[in-house]
């Protein structure tokens, strides 16, 4: 069944004006035909009326501009969809007594910075006693044995790590992302953990800036987290998932 | 002057402990060396190059010898030997003693012998450090600098070409330093690429030629802007010692060095940092370069209001192993950050007084001032008003050295206009606020001055725990940044070798003022 069309277009101060705001730099100096330069390409965006707000030199022989303008496009939500981690958010004291209950033992989560990536900000914010925005991490749960290995971990030493500790879960943090080198790290990681046989006893989970769940399922995981996650949510998750599956395989 | 109370015998206090944590550490510094000091030692006598794998010969020659056992008696005392013997020059003894069928054990030369026949490729080595330091002084003098706080951007595009331009690009938007990010990996590598690159991932390696590329860049930036263009980039990771010889000769202004940085972010083993710092730091004393520390980055793992006295121990604790290895205070921008949750009641405040607090305790030191970036998000436009605050303090607490902020942190490295829009909004605040700090007095007993004594103190207490369970131990329990480390773990421990008694390092003896 078609669901009813629901077009939306941006909105500045009255409903159906498109009004956007547009900066970035073109590899010329100011001037005249610059700024007709802007304008005109603002205008292949699908810009009506745009307005060139500053031209400014930028470095030699490159401009900077602001352009406001008003889009022609829309887009119809009716026609979108997009896979939603199902699981509800649940409170600290939800998921200590579920791991209590449903497991009677602590689950054993493992995580890393992997490949070349030095930054373990979101993986500490997740792992860490101290947590991310007053929501303290996994390490803070009595029903959560965690090993961060930190940052530069390849691919091979978190998955002896995971299987030598007999984890439940993997978290994979990536956060540099140049020449999507996050991806194809990413993947090779689900790739070895099939080829070492465990994928099936193990939840996969993908955090980072350019992560979401979308891009994870795609790459092979069961999850994705992206910006500003907190910790209670993976580990809502994680005990969600596995409560999920182990009844699942109890049937 | 907005300058908080700061107790002088709290200061003089936490000094003589940081004096004692830095000595206790020394003794075990003087008693070894490092595959990657003798490394550095080589490239300072001019073995250069690297084989078809891309292996530099530094590398095959100082693990032929350590693997034999032999390292500790320095590979000066091999490369001098074979001198004494007939090599007709420093490339010859070093490729036959890399390479050569039969180990070279040094035949019947004596330490004192071999000293001798190297004795004019160690004035040869000291001198291309005091040349290039001579023609650097003389191009600042030339062009002078701006007012503090110098603007400090980086450029990161993986390609060194691409960085040389971006660094012309940042010096025309009114930058004054320009650091070239490496790529992520480097700090693990175990070996010094060669030659230009132009792939890396989150940054561009550091390599001689690639510190050419961007030397020649900024000089030329400099001459078209009328104002001398600081270089900079990083003496850390399991290399640290080459990079200070490079930056040395290169003519780089600053390079990042840190006594514990390593131990703490990149789990390099403790005993092989510290070593490594030593030696590099001695050259980056005779170079009259700058060092940065990296205190700022212990507020990225811990918190920034409960940790905030870390980063002012910490310092201490640099400056100690820095007055070490020979650096005068004027050589040591100590580093600190805007790191504190914006959306804290007052935490401009708690800004402010910590950056003044650091402001006055190390009044001769180029202290430098780091931006925002934890609580940083996508949010560009609250991230670029995050950044002015940042900025106000850094004028008005006369910051030495700031890193400037980009509105992008937290989404990618800065693209051409974020780097512009970042210089632009500093010139502003520097300019719009170039005297509040003369202008103003805090409320005593208020908040700023209460927060100040407060970070003081803390360190105060820092400090005695540390020097009570030695630095060693404290870092093993977490002290820093939260973060633990053992002193036989991580990185590089294997490249750690107890001295001889015979052991020959005549180039560290001038370093060292000439024993």
């Amino acid at each position: 069944m078609r669901s009813k069309e629901q077009l939306v277009t941006a909105y500045g101060d009255r409903d159906g004006d498109g009004m956007m705001q547009l900066s970035f730099v073109l590899p010329v100096s100011p001037s005249p035909r610059a700024r007709e330069a802007a304008k005109r390409f603002a205008e292949v965006h699908g810009l009506r009326e745009p307005l060139v707000t500053t031209m400014e030199q930028a470095a030699e022989g490159y401009s900077y501009f602001v352009v406001y303008g008003r889009t022609r496009h829309s887009i119809d939500l009716s026609t979108i969809e997009v896979p939603e981690i199902g699981t509800k958010q649940l409170s600290r004291d939800e998921i200590e007594s579920a791991i209590k209950e449903r497991f009677g033992r602590k689950l054993v989560v493992v995580g890393a910075c992997t490949g070349s990536d030095a930054h373990t900000v979101g993986i500490d914010a997740i792992l860490n006693y101290k947590g991310y925005g007053g929501d303290k991490g996994l390490e803070s749960y009595k029903g959560f044995e965690v090993h961060n290995l930190g940052a530069q971990v390849e691919n091979e030493e978190l998955a002896a790590m995971a299987r030598k500790r007999g984890a439940d879960a993997i978290l994979v943090s990536q956060v540099i992302t140049q020449r999507n080198c996050h991806k194809e790290n990413a993947a090779a990681f689900v790739e070895l953990v099939k080829e070492q046989g465990f994928r099936d006893r193990v939840l996969l989970l993908l955090g980072g800036p350019r992560i979401d769940h979308k891009l994870a399922l795609e790459l092979g995981f069961d999850a994705g987290f992206g910006p500003a996650t907190k910790p209670s949510e993976v580990a809502g998750f994680v005990v969600e998932e596995l409560a999920k599956r182990s009844r699942a395989s109890s049937l | 002057m907005a300058n908080v109370p700061v107790d002088p015998s709290i200061v003089a206090s936490c000094r003589e402990l940081a004096a004692d944590i830095a000595t206790d550490v020394q003794r075990f510094i003087d008693a070894h060396t490092t595959v990657g000091v003798e490394r550095a030692v080589a490239r300072a006598y001019g073995v250069e190059g690297a084989d078809d794998q891309g292996t530099p010969l530094v590398n095959t020659l100082v693990d032929r010898y350590r693997q034999d056992g032999l390292l500790s008696k320095g590979i000066s005392f091999f490369l001098g030997s074979a001198i004494a013997r007939g090599a007709g020059s420093i490339a010859e003894a070093a490729e036959s003693l890399a390479y050569g069928r039969e180990l070279d054990r040094g035949g019947d030369v004596s330490p004192e012998q071999a000293r001798a026949a190297l004795e004019p490729h160690t004035r040869a080595a000291i001198a291309r450090i005091d040349e290039a330091r001579s023609l650097r002084m003389a191009n600042r003098e030339r062009l002078g600098t701006a007012p503090s706080p110098l603007k400090y951007v980086i450029v990161a595009t993986g390609n060194i070409y691409d960085d040389a331009t971006q660094a012309k690009a940042a010096a025309f938007a009114g930058a004054d330093i320009v650091a070239v990010i490496r790529a992520t990996a480097q700090s693990l590598l175990d070996y010094v690429p060669e030659g230009p690159t132009t792939e890396g991932y989150g940054g561009t390696f550091a390599t001689q030629e690639n510190f050419r590329i961007i030397r020649r860049a900024l000089d030329e930036a400099g001459d078209e802007q009328g104002r001398y263009l600081q270089q900079t980039n990083y003496s850390s990771g399991l290399c640290m010692a080459e990079i200070a010889w490079m930056g040395a000769v290169e003519r780089l202004d600053m390079l990042l060095n840190d006594a514990m940085y390593g131990i703490l972010f990149r789990d390099i083993n403790m005993r092989r940092t510290f070593v490594d710092q030593y030696f590099s730091r001695r050259l980056v004393a005779r170079s009259g370069m700058i060092i940065n520390t990296g205190e700022d980055n212990y507020l990225t793992t811990a918190d920034a209001v409960e940790k905030a006295h870390t980063v002012l121990a910490s310092q201490f604790i640099n400056e100690a192993f820095a007055l070490r290895a020979g650096l005068r205070e004027e050589q040591m921008g100590l580093g600190h950050a805007y790191e504190i949750d914006p959306w804290i009641e007052n935490s401009f405040l708690f800004e402010i007084a910590q950056a003044q607090l650091i402001r006055q305790i190390f009044d001769r030191h180029p202290t430098k001032w780091m931006p925002p970036t934890k609580h940083k998000t996508g949010d560009i436009f609250q991230s670029h008003v995050h950044d002015a605050m940042f900025n106000l303090v850094g004028i008005a607490t006369n910051q030495s050295i700031e890193l400037l902020g980009m509105f992008s942190e937290a989404i990618h490295n800065p693209l051409l206009m974020d780097r512009y829009l970042s210089l632009k909004s500093a010139r502003y605040v520097f300019n719009a606020a170039r005297d509040l700090g003369d202008e103003i007095q805090w409320k005593p007993g208020g908040i700023v001055e209460k927060r100040a004594k407060q970070v003081l103190d803390e360190a105060h207490g820092l400090l005695e725990r540390v020097r009570d369970d030695s630095i060693w131990d404290a870092i093993g329990q977490g002290a820093f940044g939260d973060i633990k480390r053992t002193r036989d773990g991580g990185k590089g421990h294997a490249g750690v070798v107890p001295r001889d008694r015979e052991y020959l390092n005549p180039i560290l003896d001038v370093l060292e003022g000439g024993r």
